[in-house]
């Protein structure tokens, strides 16, 4: 008991410690929560919390990219798109149709660990030949490659599917699985339990065991020295390099590393939605991740969850809601007008608010950056170098 | 593991030695200009001429749009994604200017010159303030933040003003009136249209006049100045702000330009269209060297000419994956593009 009121002294003044404790008793009390609040019927929104893991694992993900290694990314969308191809052909009876004439279906967790090294391979080849370019160019050469990566799945037919995507994708099994009143049933053990698309809690334990095992990793990553060598040449690249700093070696493992847990979220994000298809990772997919770990705090691990929790609830859960809320608004107002549209131009105020989307989300880009650019909880490191210009030691160490 | 690969030697260093590098760009270029002619062979001449004039008119839209981006890149180091969707903006000023100035479909002739062109200032003016506004609003502030702010808060703007246009005229493509003649004639083989050659002629004389407009004027004297060294500059005396807001209004005055070129030779706008267009423009900026004004109207000439051959020729599906891959081709072969001189990397 000592121990853990020492603990809580020690940390109470830390926000990355209370972030990491505020975010783990949220995961494990949510689904709880809303099935307690929506009298049992609260898997719409546990579903939608398990999508949003997705988004979680790619913030992290990106965030070695970006904020640790200060290489910036605008096609990160594109590993992400590799991890979930690569699930879609090794875990379908897509390659029935493909020259080679023979489905695939490899199990979900050995998947999962392809579709990371796929990614992380793909992370390298791209990394490879541009790791010469600095700053903005790099930027570009990964913006020509995100747009490049859908585009090809979406040509190549024979193995993809096209347009369509791949489908019906193979669920993850496990020999046994903890039910209980959290799922709103008995408590009880499961045997040879499938993940199917009507339990939307299993989906959602299983991306927060995910999410668990990449923060310890990442964490681990960052304190290492590959994570101060990462820094050293976010920093100055010239002056890491006459410490002893491999910068070619460093930015390329900074670049796979970073891809692999997009073919992680790529798996899940796959044999939940049981469909890929190439629409899913657009310019825009790139950019909300990005705008996620600028939102958060760049290099900082908690700060980079947070802003995928936040910019993830907004963009897919208030938006979407608010023309339907926006209509009964009107509509308890007495202002039914409103609702109608009219001839000359008013498409009435629910598809006015749909319309109103693309503006929503540009305002929230701009305002977050005029407003606090360093983000939400951003690393207290890289904070004191913003103010000071130069990082003294005790700040390397608390960091 | 990690760890002792991060102390490993590297062989990768060599790849980037510039001889090896211009070889390998030499031989891409070999290779696909074999493989276009031997497609060209298959096909009339005739055909080959319709698309290459398609070529030439879109290309030299494309480097009217491209020239806003390497401006804007070369004076602050931004890549302005907002730039794409005032382009479109263009084409929407246009299409609501046209009725108060009575011009409308179906009854072109030389009456409409005069009105055609005064709604041509109006567009280049308004897009010019929209520019302007979006710089100070979004841009000014952040000159001296972390580098990813700016292109943040660029790709915010880009989403406010597709929005804005959404919200405007709705999410459909609208029809662009059909103002210019459709009178075709042929010269030997060559099947040119009186419409060809006006959307060239007005997209070449902007060019051109800005050009003149960049080398000789004062202002376009200070650009320079504060594209080379904007410290220098000011302590010559130069105005930033002033010259950076006259950068993104004569920037977007002219892609404001390419909007209204590209209704009346494509007849449809729609408010996504800047996007991929914007990029496509940003690539040719890239690969004519970015920060260069002349690299600018010839890489837009030459995407323009490898969209229409790669589309026709080849397969449409792959025409944009072909000039995303020239894009990251261009960056790693010959980061300076075409024409580019040594830009100190900041």
């Amino acid at each position: 008991m000592k121990g853990l009121r020492a603990f809580v002294r020690e940390n109470s003044r830390n926000p990355n410690a209370i972030a990491y404790t505020v975010m783990a008793i949220g995961a494990l009390a949510f689904p709880g929560i809303v099935q307690f609040a929506n009298g049992g019927n609260g898997d719409f929104l546990v579903s939608l919390a398990a999508d949003g893991g997705v988004y979680v694992l790619l913030a992290i993900g990106l965030n070695v990219v970006v904020g640790f290694a200060g290489l910036l990314d605008l096609g990160y969308a594109a590993f992400f798109a590799i991890g979930s191809y690569t699930y879609g052909m090794l875990a379908s009876a897509q390659l029935i149709s493909s020259p080679i004439h023979h489905a695939v279906h490899i199990p979900f967790w050995i998947a999962l660990l392809i579709g990371m090294f796929v990614a992380a391979g793909a992370g390298a080849l791209l990394g490879a030949p541009t790791l010469r370019l600095r700053g903005d160019y790099l930027a570009i050469v990964t913006l020509g490659f995100g747009e490049i990566v859908p585009r090809f799945f979406r040509n190549m037919r024979d193995w993809t599917s096209g347009v369509n995507g791949i489908s019906a994708l193979d669920v993850p099994t496990l020999p046994f699985w903890l039910t209980g009143p959290w799922a709103s049933t008995q408590l009880a053990i499961e045997h040879n339990f499938r993940f199917v698309s009507f339990n939307p809690t299993a989906w959602y334990v299983l991306i927060v065991i995910l999410i668990a095992i990449s923060v310890i990793g990442v964490n681990n990553l960052y304190r290492s020295r590959l994570g101060r060598a990462w820094m050293a040449v976010r920093e100055d690249e010239t002056a890491a390099a006459a410490m002893g700093v491999n910068t070619v070696n460093t930015k390329l493992l900074a670049f796979a590393i970073g891809a692999s847990f997009s073919g992680f979220a790529g798996a899940f994000y796959g044999a939940k939605l049981s469909l890929v298809s190439p629409d899913s990772f657009g310019f825009i997919v790139s950019i909300t991740i990005l705008s996620m770990v600028v939102l958060g705090g760049m290099g900082n691990i908690p700060g980079a969850m947070i802003g995928a929790l936040l910019l993830y609830s907004v963009l897919y859960y208030f938006l979407p809601a608010a023309p339907a809320q926006a209509a009964a608004l009107a509509h308890s107002l007495g202002m039914d007008w409103l609702n109608q549209s009219s001839p000359n131009g008013w498409p009435g105020i629910s598809e006015f608010i749909h319309r109103l989307q693309f503006i929503m989300f540009g305002l929230i880009l701009v305002g977050i950056m005029l407003l606090r650019p360093q983000g939400l909880l951003p690393s207290r490191l890289r904070a004191q170098e913003l103010k000071r210009g130069v990082h003294d030691e005790s700040a390397v160490v608390t960091a | 593991m990690i760890g002792a690969l991060a102390r490993m030697p590297s062989t990768l260093r060599t790849f980037g030695s510039s001889q090896v590098s211009n070889l390998v760009g030499l031989l891409i270029v070999a290779g696909a200009l074999v493989l276009t002619l031997q497609h060209v062979l298959q096909h009339s001449a005739s055909f080959f001429f319709q698309i290459l004039i398609i070529g030439i008119a879109d290309g030299t839209i494309y480097g009217l749009i491209a020239l806003g981006y390497t401006m804007v890149y070369g004076i602050i180091e931004l890549i302005n994604f907002a730039h794409g969707d005032v382009f479109t903006l263009g084409g929407y000023f246009s299409l609501a200017l046209f009725p108060i100035f009575g011009i409308a479909e179906g009854k072109p002739g030389f009456g409409y010159v005069i009105p055609l062109l005064i709604v041509a200032a109006i567009t280049m003016l308004l897009c010019g303030v929209v520019n302007v506004a979006i710089e100070r609003v979004a841009y000014r502030p952040l000159r001296h933040a972390p580098r990813l702010a700016p292109l943040i808060t660029a790709i915010g703007m880009s989403s406010i003003l597709e929005g804005a246009m959404y919200l405007w005229r709705g999410p459909f493509s609208l029809h662009y009136p059909d103002l210019l003649p459709l009178t075709r004639f042929n010269i030997g083989p060559v099947n040119i249209g009186v419409k060809d050659l006006i959307v060239i002629a007005f997209a070449v004389i902007l060019v051109v006049a800005f050009t003149l407009f960049i080398n000789l004027s004062k202002l376009g004297k200070a650009m320079r100045a504060t594209a080379q060294d904007r410290d220098a500059a000011q302590l010559m005396g130069i105005d930033i702000d002033r010259t950076i807001s006259a950068t993104f209004f004569i920037g977007a005055a002219l892609a404001g330009a390419g909007g209204i070129t590209w209704g009346l030779y494509i007849s449809s706008v729609d408010p996504f269209l800047g996007f991929i267009t914007g990029l496509i423009a940003f690539t040719a900026a890239v690969f004519g060297g970015i920060g260069n004004i002349p690299g600018a109207a010839l890489g837009g000439l030459l995407i323009g000419l490898i969209r229409a051959f790669s589309d026709s020729y080849f397969d449409s599906s792959w025409t944009e994956v072909l000039i995303f891959g020239i894009l990251i081709a261009t960056l790693v072969f010959r980061p300076t593009g075409l024409l580019g001189m040594r830009v100190p990397e900041k």
